[in-house]
């Protein structure tokens, strides 16, 4: 039952955008983010659209699993959308009412939904095509810096790492105490929101309790094995750049640089 | 006959990438007082197979009757099921949950919508049957030992007056004076309660001992169904699915193999010694 929650929702697959060096597709990422909102032109979108079709194409991932990320914002973006075209100041071209719309928010609501929806489908593509553990040893190192700043780096990347591995076992152990105390009687389906609340709690104390021995263990284990932090640390599969990473670097300056031309000297529409 | 099952498959994972069947064509009956141990190599179904039975995981097809009625039938009470069939899963004391021992028991017969005096009464019973003293009623669970938090764990299931009393592994993880307890226990249960026990075990010894009836599970099918006895004549082919004989079983399949006229059939040490010591009286 509970089993069904997929987490980390790595596509298996072998291609170029898979065997990428991580920190380039978070860098990547971030940048193809940030650059969907510098723009308010036509143009601008037919480049960004354009350009995650072609990455989508050489990830091998089928256009149908991307587009289940944007399931769980699919109210936002109705939300934001209809805000945006009511809400919106501008030369009215229809009238019900109290209600209006205008040309200028039709476009805003146009263009900020292709914002939100870009945004999600760009970043679903990074998580397909990277395990959570690359992404954790990426952030890791692009964070490095900040350690000078004395942000914590190295242990807050083990964290995330740690809880990443942790989440199956968790979710494999909630189901087994949920069928052991519906063994013993219990109803999850039934009753009201308190009640169903109440009802969850001979669940939650042994999953609590269980993460706990399970955090305990793991860190005498950890002890027992000289971990000592990060300094000196050394790693089974340091992130090493090579040619093919360094022309995606190359690729998403090309992909700015087509973007601001685009932009500026295409006729706006 | 109390639970039949007959041709039942099923798989985990349907429909992704990772569908594996971890049971194909089942048909199974479990009579009425009998004993049974389930054995089998690590992945060959057990833990599926027990967790059908009463009704928490549902079959893909086939059916299981229990007392005759389809238990995957509109009208047929799921919470009746799984109060007659007593399923104490592996590692059982990591279910406990409440503050103390009593109150965890209890909430079982809580869940069943009894009278409350009914409650109680059978919530003590239980206590009193997997022998904890009322010096640990009111003490944490957590502040157990093993054994006990076990005992107290399979209390909670027998709290609900289960007909049927299933369990996985439930020697796992504990030293010889907690394993002796938990079977003097289920022998007690299976003696003078007249509940009929489902055990899945790893040791050959304790179910050459304790069960009157050995299920030899593989890869999701039964292979061997019968009394020990029987079913530990096949040396060969259950170290062809990587399980054993008891190691008097073995001694003796061995000795008979190098000529030696004894009865190969034998269980316990105490019986293959006054097996051998007849044959050399005879020599
Ligand atoms: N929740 C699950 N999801 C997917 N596959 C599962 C799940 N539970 C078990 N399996 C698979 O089904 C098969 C049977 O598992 P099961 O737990 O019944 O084995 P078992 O005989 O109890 O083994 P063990 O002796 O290790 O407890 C195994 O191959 C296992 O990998
Ligand atoms: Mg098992």
């Amino acid at each position: 039952m509970i089993r069904n929650i997929t987490i980390g929702q790595y596509y298996v697959a072998d291609s170029v955008i898979h065997r990428l060096d991580p920190r380039v597709k978070v860098t990547g990422t971030l940048l193809y983010i940030v650059s969907l909102f510098l723009f308010h032109n036509f143009w601008g979108y037919v480049v960004a659209v354009g350009c995650f079709f072609a990455v989508m194409v050489l990830s091998k991932v089928p256009f149908s699993y991307i587009v289940r990320g944007l399931k769980p914002i699919f109210f936002m973006l109705v939300f934001t959308a209809v805000l945006n075209l009511f809400w919106t100041p501008g030369t009215v071209f229809f009238r019900f009412g109290a209600i209006q719309l205008t040309w200028e928010g039709l476009r805003k609501s146009v263009f900020m939904a292709f914002r939100l929806i870009f945004l999600v489908l760009g970043s679903s593509l990074m998580t397909l095509t990277t395990t959570p553990n690359q992404l954790t040893d990426a952030l890791e190192k692009l964070l490095r810096p900040l350690r000078h700043l004395h942000v914590p780096v190295h242990e807050i990347a083990m964290m995330m790492s740690i809880a990443l591995r942790f989440i199956p076992i968790l979710v494999e152990e909630t189901d087994r105490i949920m069928k052991a105390q519906m063994a013993r009687g219990a109803d999850f389906e039934s009753g009201s929101v308190l009640q169903r609340l109440r009802n969850m709690l001979p669940i939650l104390v042994p999953l609590f309790v269980s993460a706990i021995r399970r955090a305990n263990d793991l860190a005498l284990a950890m002890d027992a094995r000289c971990y000592h932090g990060g300094d000196g640390r050394t790693k089974m599969h340091p992130l090493r750049y090579q040619g093919r990473d360094f022309a995606a670097y190359f690729i998403c300056i090309a992909y700015c640089v087509l973007l601001y031309s685009a932009v500026t000297y295409l006729p706006m529409l | 006959m109390s639970i039949l099952l007959r041709n039942v498959n099923y798989t985990y994972g349907k429909g992704s990438s990772e569908e594996k069947q971890a049971l194909k064509n089942i048909n199974l009956e479990i009579h009425k007082n009998e004993f049974t141990a389930i054995v089998g190599h690590t992945g060959s179904g057990k833990s599926t197979l027990i967790q059908l039975l009463n009704g928490l995981e549902k079959a893909d097809s086939g059916e299981i009757l229990f007392h005759g009625k389809n238990i995957y039938d509109k009208d047929f009470s799921m919470k009746m099921l799984r109060s007659k069939v007593g399923l104490v899963f592996q590692y059982p004391e990591h279910q406990l949950f409440e503050a103390t021992v009593v109150k965890d028991v209890a909430f079982g017969p809580n869940n069943m919508e009894w009278e409350p005096l009914k409650a109680e009464l059978s919530t003590f019973g239980a206590l009193k049957d997997v022998g904890i003293g009322e010096e640990l009623f009111d003490v944490s669970p957590l502040a157990l030992s093993g054994g006990q938090k076990r005992r107290v764990a399979i209390a909670g299931v027998l709290a609900v007056e289960p007909e049927i009393l299933v369990l996985d592994e439930p020697m796992a993880g504990l030293d010889p004076a907690g394993r002796k307890e938990i079977f003097d226990l289920l022998k007690k249960l299976h003696s003078e309660r007249k509940i009929t026990i489902i055990m899945v075990s790893h040791s050959m010894e304790d179910v050459a001992e304790y069960a009157s009836r050995v299920i030899v599970m593989n890869q999701g099918e039964v292979v061997l169904d019968g009394e020990p006895r029987k079913v530990f004549r096949y040396e060969k082919e259950l170290k062809q699915i990587g399980l054993g004989v008891p190691q008097a079983t073995s001694l003796m399949h061995c000795l008979a193999a190098q000529g030696a006229g004894v009865k190969e059939d034998c269980l316990t040490v105490q019986e293959s010694v006054s097996e051998i010591l007849k044959w050399l009286k005879r020599v």
